[in-house]
């Protein structure tokens, strides 16, 4: 069912699913830039609708509403570990259908990979309602989504198209029916794009051979030069969920502290090294290789289904020396070629 | 979908230090009292709150006891040397795979261990020690820097009396009982033409293992018969942080022991 609903109107439904739900949204961070004067847009929890930002692509992805830039695990007084908690309440978080596609890739990591599920991330992702936000047409600049077929998703509760005096809303989840009770209804679904300006070709790595060849290509090497290793476009994107764990002391005695996982990226030249100093990827070329390979082939191969990147473009975007990860992906489809050739 | 358990499979658990016994200056044995089911070459990670946590190998099994041996390289390592016995260490785990001990079983097996790689694979030596009866011929070759450097000397002497042959080298220097070079070039010690159903374990760091592959592969070993340990950066040890990822393999889940022909080609 659907319903067209004012921005007063919409405030107030969500001051009455805030009393369960804690809703998170990209929103406007004025003047928190990279450069002087710019602003940021990144999820933050959010009272009123009118703080979502909605004709722009945000910054950061969603993720961080669940897997946070750092997270406490455990508390330490002496040797007694005490488990962080979390609020009880529901969440709804506004996402674009990359995003949404993006959480089901961080799900294989975090609730599949290995023997175990990891328990910070699923007493979260147990509580995460979508609230599916349509993108303009095409999407923006840099998204290739539609190469990735991540461009469509039916998992969502409400479904909203932005106007600037009003909100179509799909309620394709009857727990949220009772909110709009009393709003009549109109026919809306909320449509996807259907074509970006940016289009990649994935290479067709098939056979070992190739694949070593991949390794060895002279198009990483440009990546020495140009790579900062700084990690922005691991921090922006919605499908790295990779992580380091410390401890920390609070006070001088060092009896009292926290155990916190922090986002780690393998752009970093510390994410393979081990104690005593030992590295395995010492060059930006080499991690740039592997953080290709892992987005457009490592994942696939291990999981099936889907390519781990979702074609968001956030990374594009992050990067201070503008390195184009369609452009990336692109270059690498035409070398496989020039290989197979 | 994996297992949930109802705990947290991230907290850990003490366990009693029983013993601390020094190797080297800057390597330690520690024995925790511990009856977990541990299989040789799984891997626990171990901890000491506010200090940190660190993937350890497994180097001895008992019924009530598991042994670590432990370097003196990181921060938890360090603040692991001034434990005393009685004091607790904290452990999760196990956690990996384990090596293929009934594939093992009546084959004739070659180990060859570099440096600190002895200690991945001494729980796996004991296991053919006190089973020696099950197994065909067990030759075991190990090499150490230099005489500060050598581990389980007690051990060697013990595994010297029993298995079929052992090489003990050390990289410059001359001492009884040791022979001068790398481990990795006395592997043409061994008769490999005599020996048909075989199995070898290579583990040690990155440039020994390389050199043991080269050394095989002059020996016409079939690769299918290798068996490594990996070591790599882990911050979880169960599929999650992603340190310890090369291509399409976690070592923390799929390894750390592999069969050398699933990751001969992975680069990392």
């Amino acid at each position: 069912m659907s319903f067209k609903v004012n921005y007063e109107k919409m405030d107030q439904i969500f001051n009455e699913l805030k009393k369960d739900y804690k809703v998170y949204a990209p929103v406007r961070l004025k003047g928190q830039g990279r450069y002087s004067d710019t602003d940021v847009t990144r999820y933050k929890e959010i009272d009123s609708v009118s703080e979502i930002v909605y004709d722009e692509k945000s910054d950061f992805s969603p993720k961080e509403v669940i897997h946070p830039i750092t997270q406490t695990l455990f508390y330490f007084t002496e040797h007694q570990f005490r488990e962080s908690e979390v609020d009880d309440k529901e969440l709804l978080i506004f996402a674009r259908p990359c995003d949404i596609n993006g959480f089901k890739r961080m799900d294989k990591i975090f609730l599949e990979n290995g023997d175990f599920s990891d328990k910070y991330y699923k007493r979260m992702r147990d509580k995460v309602n979508f609230a599916l936000m349509e993108c303009q047409e095409g999407g923006w600049d840099s998204c290739f989504c539609v190469s990735m077929g991540s461009n469509e998703t039916d998992d969502y509760s409400l479904g909203f198209r932005f106007n600037e005096d009003n909100l179509k809303i799909e309620v394709k989840d009857n727990d949220f029916l009772n909110f709009f009770e009393n709003e009549s209804e109109i026919d809306f679904s909320p449509e996807f794009v259907e074509e970006n300006n940016t289009k990649v070709n994935i290479p067709e790595i098939d056979s070992e051979e190739i694949l070593q060849q991949v390794y060895d290509l002279d198009m990483w090497e440009e990546y020495n030069d140009r790579c900062e290793s700084c990690g922005a476009c691991t921090a922006s994107c919605v499908t790295c969920s990779c992580f380091t764990t410390r401890d920390v002391t609070y006070t001088e005695n060092g009896k009292a502290g926290e155990r916190r996982r922090n986002w780690a990226s393998c752009l970093h030249e510390d994410f393979t090294e081990m104690a005593g100093g030992h590295s395995f990827r010492e060059t930006p070329a080499e991690r740039m290789r592997f953080r290709t390979l892992h987005k457009i082939y490592d994942y696939k191969e291990r999981f099936g289904e889907d390519h781990m990147c979702v074609g968001c473009g956030r990374c594009t975007d992050a990067c201070n020396e503008l390195i184009s990860f369609s452009s990336t992906i692109n270059k690498l489809s035409e070398a496989v070629q020039n290989l197979k050739a | 979908m994996c297992k949930s358990k109802e705990d947290n499979e991230l907290r850990p658990e003490p366990f009693e230090i029983l013993d601390i016994n020094p190797q080297t200056d800057k390597e330690y044995i520690f024995r925790v009292k511990c009856d977990k089911e541990v299989k040789p070459g799984q891997f626990f990670q171990i901890s000491l709150p506010k200090i940190g946590e660190a993937p350890i190998s497994v180097s001895g099994i008992g019924d009530d006891y598991l042994e670590f041996t432990i370097r003196k390289v990181g921060k938890l390592t360090n603040e692991t040397f001034d434990l005393k016995e009685g004091d607790d260490l904290f452990l999760r785990g196990p956690y990996g795979n384990h090596f293929p001990l009934e594939k093992f079983e009546g084959s004739d097996i070659v180990v060859v261990a570099g440096g600190t790689g002895v200690c991945a694979v001494n729980s796996l030596l004991e296991h053919f020690y006190d089973n020696f009866e099950k197994m065909g011929d067990v030759y075991f070759l190990t090499g150490f820097r230099n005489q500060e450097c050598i581990l389980y000397e007690n051990a060697l002497e013990k595994y010297d009396d029993k298995f079929t042959d052992t090489v003990y080298t050390l990289d410059n220097e001359k001492i009884q009982g040791f022979e001068t070079g790398f481990v990795t070039e006395c592997i043409s010690h061994v008769p490999f033409d005599k020996l048909e159903d075989y199995h070898v374990v290579i583990v040690g760091p990155p440039p020994m293992m390389e050199a043991a592959f080269n050394n095989c592969a002059a020996q016409n070993v079939n690769e299918k018969n290798i068996w490594v340990s990996l070591e790599r950066k882990m911050s979880c040890g169960i599929g999650k942080c992603g340190h310890c990822k090369i291509g399409d393999k976690y070592v923390c889940v799929d390894g750390p022991v592999f069969n050398y022909p699933e990751v001969k080609n992975l680069i990392d």
